[in-house]
């Protein structure tokens, strides 16, 4: 494989490989992100390929094996170009239909189509499904267009032609400036202005001249994968993003700090950076610049903390990963005492396309102080689980209802959990908010690195509190006080409370408690691990209320609080509680009421699960 | 230097020193559990956090990791540093009881009452006794393992490693192995022995800085 030496070489690259490319050429695009892999998707990968082989289609037919789409509620999903068919829920024993229907004949497999399940209508094509369509996918969308190992579909979309102009036509202060009217803020959490970053980083001393230039990719909130999947979708997008920071900066180091449980994630960067590598776009003299950057992976052990930049950084350096005092900035002194720059993975993929098509174009996109769009993850009760890119601003009525489908079972939304565990609870009479950095802080949330967690009537949000404190109180590094001791403290609060030993004074105590975890935490894990707790004693303190005073969960989901009753009018004595009840509690004679002896039940609730007559009640 | 206020005091300061070292230059107390003068300060305990104002808009800092600034305005012993400090003391109580320094900053900040639930660890982790391992005696054979609740200070893999000279520097700087409450029984998470078995000191001019601790009035806040 040739170097690339100069701009014309990367174009000539380009035209070479769309002219070998037949745009009308049948192309199978299956998704094997991490959430279709979960469905099979690697098995129906093998049996289409299996498929194309046998029936001797090898030049006709490509497959391309891609990352995440997006919709991962139905995976496993594949599109059918050029045609841009969309089948969802496939199995390997659809392949052979598949080949010999849709791509050689051009028939539609109709059961393999997307039902909606409001119209009951069918959709054929990709980009008329309602999960798609109100969508913007500037980031996202490419997923589905390359195979994240071979770099040669990456050049195919216009990749690395950003790096190009960068280099050749822009000085780093230029590119600075035009991040800066992008209005392109972080998207890890903090939301802090890139170009911000970038310029006290480039202007900050360094004694040896190095800079560090990182990539964040320690996503760790529960629920929350979109990192991950554009490190495995569209590895070069992040790569090409720091390339182009290291050149504003003055940097000619990088690293990807990524988590070692994303392995998938951790392989196809290694790929992208050795082909990156080949072609001369990392390491010496990139496209014969003169410009030196390379970029090593380094691996996290798993600790949420590592997230937070300080942390990171002593993580990187091979010290134990915890924060340290933030007064000296990570910019002026971070890596090895060296400025370092960190950027989330989100945001160094948006770099290219804002230089690609330009700062004007970028900064219509969005709200006043929020521009561009973002990547969310969409999961809990909601019918449309997946991974979404939406442009800021948009309500959350918007993302729930027309995108994410509404709540299943008919049941009725009750809150979202926006911005991981640090993140708060927006109830429903919020559900009109405009999503953008401004709005969810003031409503008392985040925007976080874009988890979004629906619930339901059913969702306790005392329990809900008590979930994610457990989750921060074994994550917390537990360097200082307030967050180690007032996390666990908070924890055993939450414990009493949804266990039935409330007391009046508690949510005095625990605002007293989250006020001081807030104020004095060393880092942002504990400034903003109260989150979760403030907010739902803002919005639902009458829950707080009935599980202390009436020693009830409303919701119906605190062990302690609540019984199993067999509604006598309903039961019809099948008896298939009493069977599948794992303490045999249950007892009656058939085709009379059964009843539910009350000391032997462990509120499992199996037999509720089971009752096809919804006799089964809790109360 | 660099010219700051603390407590409307006007200071000038060499850049680059904190702003506990300025106020302890002055004269001003900030009551210290993890800081040491002659180790490298580490901002763990928060018990030296102080307020500082900006614009409209206050925030509380460790004071004994927070460098000068220019036009700094400090406040070290405000109602909201007061009531921030009691309660960062007060969940200390409840996860290292038998610590004398701890009870005697309870007894001076007015803590009657302990409201979490006492887990005694009997260790602070304030680190004191690792940097001094490492920065005075130039050992390192001890160190913190594990993460949040389950954090502790161990040698590695739990034996006593060949660095480890017996110095006993460890237990010296230790708040709580040397200076250990030997009350016995708590009350509320507090021991209150102090308070009825030392002569209970006053200041000649009561300005009411602390609020009563008992029968006998104020002690001095040291």
């Amino acid at each position: 494989m040739k170097k690339l030496r100069t701009p014309v070489e990367l174009r000539q690259l380009r035209a070479t490989i769309l002219s070998q490319r037949d745009p009308e050429k049948a192309c199978i695009s299956i998704c094997c992100g991490t959430g279709c892999r979960a469905y099979g998707a690697e098995d129906v990968a093998k049996a289409l390929k299996n498929q194309i082989r046998r029936q001797g289609l090898s030049k006709q037919v490509q497959l391309k094996v891609t990352g995440c789409h997006g919709f991962c509620e139905h995976g496993p999903l594949l599109v059918v170009y050029p045609g841009r068919i969309f089948y969802q829920r496939v199995t390997p024993n659809d392949a052979a239909e598949i080949i010999s229907e849709t791509v050689l004949n051009g028939n539609i497999v109709d059961r393999l189509l997307y039902v909606d399940p409001t119209s009951g209508e069918k959709t054929h094509f990709e980009g008329d499904v309602p999960f798609y369509k109100r969508q913007r996918r500037l980031i996202f969308g490419s997923n589905g267009l390359i195979d994240p190992t071979d770099i040669k579909d990456y050049f195919a979309i216009d990749g690395y032609s950003a790096v190009s102009k960068v280099l050749f036509e822009m000085q780093p202060e230029e590119a600075i400036a035009e991040i800066r009217k992008s209005g392109l803020r972080g998207r890890g959490g903090g939301g802090f202005p890139a170009a911000t970053k970038w310029e006290s980083c480039r202007k900050a001393p360094s004694f040896d001249g190095t800079r560090y230039v990182i990539c964040n990719a320690d996503e760790g909130d529960p629920g929350a994968y979109m990192d991950r999947s554009l490190l495995e979708g569209n590895p070069h997008s992040v790569i090409e993003g720091m390339i182009i920071g290291a050149y504003a900066i003055g940097s000619h180091n990088g690293y990807v700090y990524v988590r070692h449980e994303y392995p998938l994630a951790v392989t196809n960067l290694s790929i992208a950076l050795e082909q990156a590598r080949e072609y001369g776009l990392l390491g010496q003299d990139i496209l014969g610049s003169g410009f030196d950057f390379d970029i090593k992976i380094s691996r996290g052990g798993g600790a949420f903390i590592c997230g937070e930049s300080t942390a990171l950084m002593a993580s990187l350096e091979g010290k134990i990963g915890e924060p340290r005092p933030k007064h000296i900035h990570t910019v002026v002194s971070g890596l090895n005492g060296r400025p370092s720059n960190l950027n989330n993975v989100e945001t160094w993929a948006n770099v290219p396309l804002i230089i690609n098509r330009g700062a004007d174009w970028y900064s219509e996109i969005g709200t006043e102080g929020s521009k561009g769009t973002k990547i969310f993850s969409l999961v809990g009760k909601i019918n449309n689980t997946g991974l979404i890119e939406v442009p800021m601003g948009i309500t959350l009525r918007e993302i729930i209802y027309d995108i994410g489908g509404g709540i299943p079972n008919d049941r009725r939304f009750k809150a979202v959990q926006t911005g991981g565990p640090s993140g708060g609870c927006i109830p429903e009479s919020l559900i009109d908010l405009p999503v953008d950095f401004d709005k969810l802080t003031e409503a008392g949330s985040m925007m976080g690195s874009g988890g979004m967690i629906v619930m339901d009537e059913d969702t306790c949000m005392v329990d809900i509190a008590r979930y994610f404190v457990k989750f921060l109180t074994e994550e917390s590094c537990g360097k200082c006080v307030p967050c180690r001791e007032g996390l666990d403290r908070m924890l055993d609060i939450l414990t009493d409370i949804t266990e039935g030993r409330g007391k009046e004074e508690d949510i005095e105590l625990l605002e007293e408690l989250g006020w001081i975890i807030k104020e004095t935490s060393l880092c942002a894990l504990g400034g903003t691990a109260p989150n979760p707790v403030l907010s739902t004693i803002r919005y639902f303190r009458d829950e707080y209320e009935a599980h202390i005073r009436g020693k009830r969960c409303p919701a119906g989901v605190c062990k302690a609080l609540i019984t199993f009753i067999i509604n006598e009018e309903k039961c019809t004595g099948c008896g298939v509680c009493a069977r599948e009840c794992p303490q045999g509690a249950i007892s009656g004679k058939k085709k009379e009421p059964y009843n539910i002896n009350q000391e032997k039940c462990i509120k499992c609730g199996v037999c509720r699960d089971n009752c096809k007559f919804e006799a089964i009640t809790v109360s | 230097m660099v010219e700051l206020t603390i407590d409307g005091i006007k200071t000038n300061a060499p850049e680059g020193t904190t702003v506990l070292e300025v106020a302890t230059e002055m004269g001003i107390v900030i009551p210290t559990l993890c800081y040491h003068p002659g180790l490298s300060p580490y901002g763990a305990c928060r018990v030296c956090i102080v307020e500082v104002v900006k614009d409209n808009r206050s925030s509380l800092e460790a004071s004994c990791t927070l460098p000068v600034e220019p036009r700094q305005v400090i406040l070290t012993n405000s109602e909201k540093v007061r009531k921030a400090r009691k309660l960062i003391i007060e969940l200390l109580l409840s996860s290292c009881p038998n610590s004398k320094t701890l009870q005697d900053m309870a007894a001076n900040m007015g803590i009657n009452r302990v409201r979490f639930k006492v887990k005694d660890r009997g260790c602070i982790l304030c680190g004191l006794c690792v940097r001094y391992c490492k920065e005075q005696m130039k050992s390192g054979g001890i160190g913190f393992v594990g993460r949040g609740t389950s954090r502790r200070v161990a040698t590695a893999f739990d034996v006593t490693p060949e660095e480890c000279r017996n110095c006993g520097g460890c237990e010296w700087i230790c708040p709580v192995c040397e200076r250990a409450c030997t009350a016995g029984n708590l009350i509320d998470g507090l021991c209150g022995g102090c308070q009825n078995l030392i002569p209970v000191e006053t200041c000649p001019v009561c300005t009411g800085c602390s609020e009563s601790v008992g029968p006998q009035g104020h002690r001095v806040y040291q």
